[in-house]
């Protein structure tokens, strides 16, 4: 346990060696919410005004929306770090060593945390002074920050563990384009839930970006129904541990194949 | 740290055999024995199975049956111990550019439970002995090709390694630091006792560095010995002739049927080489004969037997038409990687 936590956290501070020397990086992740933030805010902000609609503000009901979506990004296209490192040898080198198996994507989902909360504070700041609100104070926006965590989390591990089967960056790129952007918008992200067709609300029932966007959203507005959001948060625990699980077996598939 | 199995072998395999996916039989059965203490070099050309080997060797990859042993465990039985025992600079370099000097060997150490100041000693070693003290600082990503292979071969040492797999370490490299390489990797086994198992499909490199060689040809080892053994077997001189005009189909071999100590003769219609017992004597009989045939003589050569002899006299191909060859069948992107 005290080898696979030393493990873990030398392959994080590599990680984040790596980041610190690309600064840019998170600043490039960050265009796109920003984007959202700026332009659909204004955009659908009459969307306010239709009859059902709880929130204050579009921009308000929009922020979780963009949170979520940021890290699920953000921990998707992770594995794109790891085709390069395939590429240069550095997993080879890797899996040559006592290194534990899993603490290669331990490693790397704690990386992709850290940006996460990096990019959810920066998101929350400018929503905050778009005039959004946050109810329940800290532990509102902690529900958000765990939220986007452990959906980043997963998203980082599914990402890292494809990267390992297809070993190449195109067939990354296409495979996790084709469920990341359905899943964006099969969800209440941009929309109340019951403001959706119905068929999209029960694709959504069984989406994880929409649970993490539901149990933040809940924790962060007023009159917050906390049952719902730890029943969402216990399941985005659960998808961690499974993705995680679903990572490690990828590496006897590579090893099978070189 | 260095010590060994009581038989002193640091490697053994034995009837390995590595069938790919799509029935690629990458390697057919091979044996080896890699006595400990020494350089043993798997020589062959590309595409014959010598990163297989050592992928498979150095836990890797799976083998499809066989047993291999490294430092007296059973790769497959015991992956992770076998790991605790061996170096491996890969083909494709393992530094991660996105790090200095420094870093590269304090990942590599705190992976292996090596920590605080022992860590530090010992990266500090290796950096002033490898000659990157100066630029520990700096990213490796701007390293000389020379200096990222120095800095490769300094991350498999930091945990004092019994054996050390080194595959294809100079390829791509100018020959001056290839030559400096060649000078570090034997300073590593005359001051430090370790065992390298080295692929190369330089002849050069394998007769300047290996104790002991294996011939790897298409997943079989064709031949083994050290360097001189399997050059002395092949007594005699080699007479290499080459001719002004291309000769008509079957002129060279009828032109020298009865010249005698002749052993063995391989040609093209361009150029010939002869085994012959002794060289000065056979020349002016070889050249008499193909002039009597009318084949002008360009130019002639005799020499002692090379490690390309050795590679003709096993597989009836020369090396580096067979090199060519492996690596066009071969994606461009480096040997066996598939």
């Amino acid at each position: 346990m005290k080898e696979l936590l030393s493990h873990s956290l030398t392959m994080t501070d590599r990680d984040l060696r790596r980041l610190a020397r690309q600064p840019w990086w998170i600043v490039v992740t960050l265009v796109q919410p920003v984007i959202w933030l700026l332009l659909f805010g204004p955009l659908f902000k009459g969307i306010a005004n239709i009859p059902g609609f709880h929130a204050h503000s579009y921009i308000q009901f929009l922020t979780p929306g963009v949170v979520i979506m940021t890290a699920f990004f953000s921990g998707g296209w992770n594995g794109m770090a790891t085709i390069d490192d395939l590429n240069r040898g550095v997993v080879d080198r890797l899996l040559v060593s006592p290194l534990r198996r899993s603490a290669f994507f331990i490693g790397h989902v704690l990386q992709t945390s850290v940006s996460i909360i990096i990019q959810a504070a920066i998101i929350v700041v400018l929503a905050y002074a778009m005039g959004a609100h946050f109810a329940n104070g800290a532990l509102g926006l902690l529900v958000l920050f765990t939220a986007a965590v452990l959906l980043g989390g997963s998203l980082n591990a599914v990402s890292n563990g494809l990267a390992l089967i297809f070993r190449r960056e195109e067939t990354l790129i296409a495979t996790l384009n084709v469920f990341m952007l359905p899943l964006t918008f099969l969800s209440s992200a941009f929309m109340q839930q019951n403001l959706i067709p119905h068929w999209m609300q029960v694709g959504a029932r069984f989406n994880p970006l929409n649970w993490a966007v539901q149990a933040s959203r809940s924790a962060i507005s007023s009159g917050t129904d906390w049952g719902s959001v730890g029943t969402h948060l216990g399941l985005l625990a659960g998808l961690l541990v499974v993705c995680m699980a679903f990572a490690t077996r990828t590496i006897h598939t590579y090893q099978s194949s070189v | 740290m260095n010590q060994q199995r009581p038989n002193g072998n640091a490697i053994e395999i034995e009837s390995l055999v590595k069938v790919y996916k799509g029935a690629v039989r990458a390697l057919d059965g091979i044996d080896l024995v890699v006595p400990a203490g020494s350089v043993f070099g798997l020589l062959g050309p590309n595409g014959a199975g010598k990163t297989t080997a050592v992928k498979i060797a150095s836990t890797l990859s799976f083998p499809t049956s066989g047993t291999i042993r490294v430092a007296g465990i059973d790769v497959v039985a015991h992956p992770r111990q076998v790991r605790e025992a061996i170096g491996v600079v890969g083909q494709v370099s393992g530094v991660d550019v996105n790090l200095n000097g420094r870093e590269n060997l304090r990942l590599q150490g705190l992976i292996r439970s090596i920590h605080g100041r022992e860590l530090k000693q010992r990266v500090n070693e290796l950096l002033e002995q490898f000659g990157l003290a100066d630029s520990a600082k700096r990213v490796a990503r701007n390293y000389s090709g020379g200096m990222q292979r120095r800095l490769d071969i300094a991350t498999a040492l930091v945990h004092r390694p019994q054996v050390l797999f080194l595959d294809e370490p100079t390829t791509g490299l100018d020959p001056e630091v290839r030559t400096e390489m060649w000078q570090e990797i034997e300073r590593l086994t005359h001051e430090e006792g370790l065992t390298i198992l080295l692929t190369t499909h330089y002849l050069e490199e394998a007769d300047r560095l290996a104790a002991k060689l294996a011939i790897l040809d298409r997943g079989k080892v064709v031949a083994t010995g050290s360097p001189e053994e399997l050059k002395q077997e092949l007594e005699g001189d080699t007479i290499h002739v080459e001719l002004r005009e291309d000769a008509p189909d079957g002129t060279i071999r009828v032109a020298l049927e009865n010249v005698k100590g002749i052993r063995r003769l391989d040609h093209d219609v361009r150029c010939l080489r002869a085994r012959v017992e002794h060289g000065a004597t056979a020349i002016p009989l070889v050249l008499q004969a193909l002039e009597s045939k009318g084949l002008a003589v360009d130019s002639v050569s005799v020499s002692r037997p090379s490690l390309d002899d050795v590679y003709m006299r096993y597989t009836g191909r020369e090396f580096a038409r067979a090199d060519e060859e492996g690596a066009r069948q071969q994606s461009p992107a480096g040997e066996e990687k598939r």
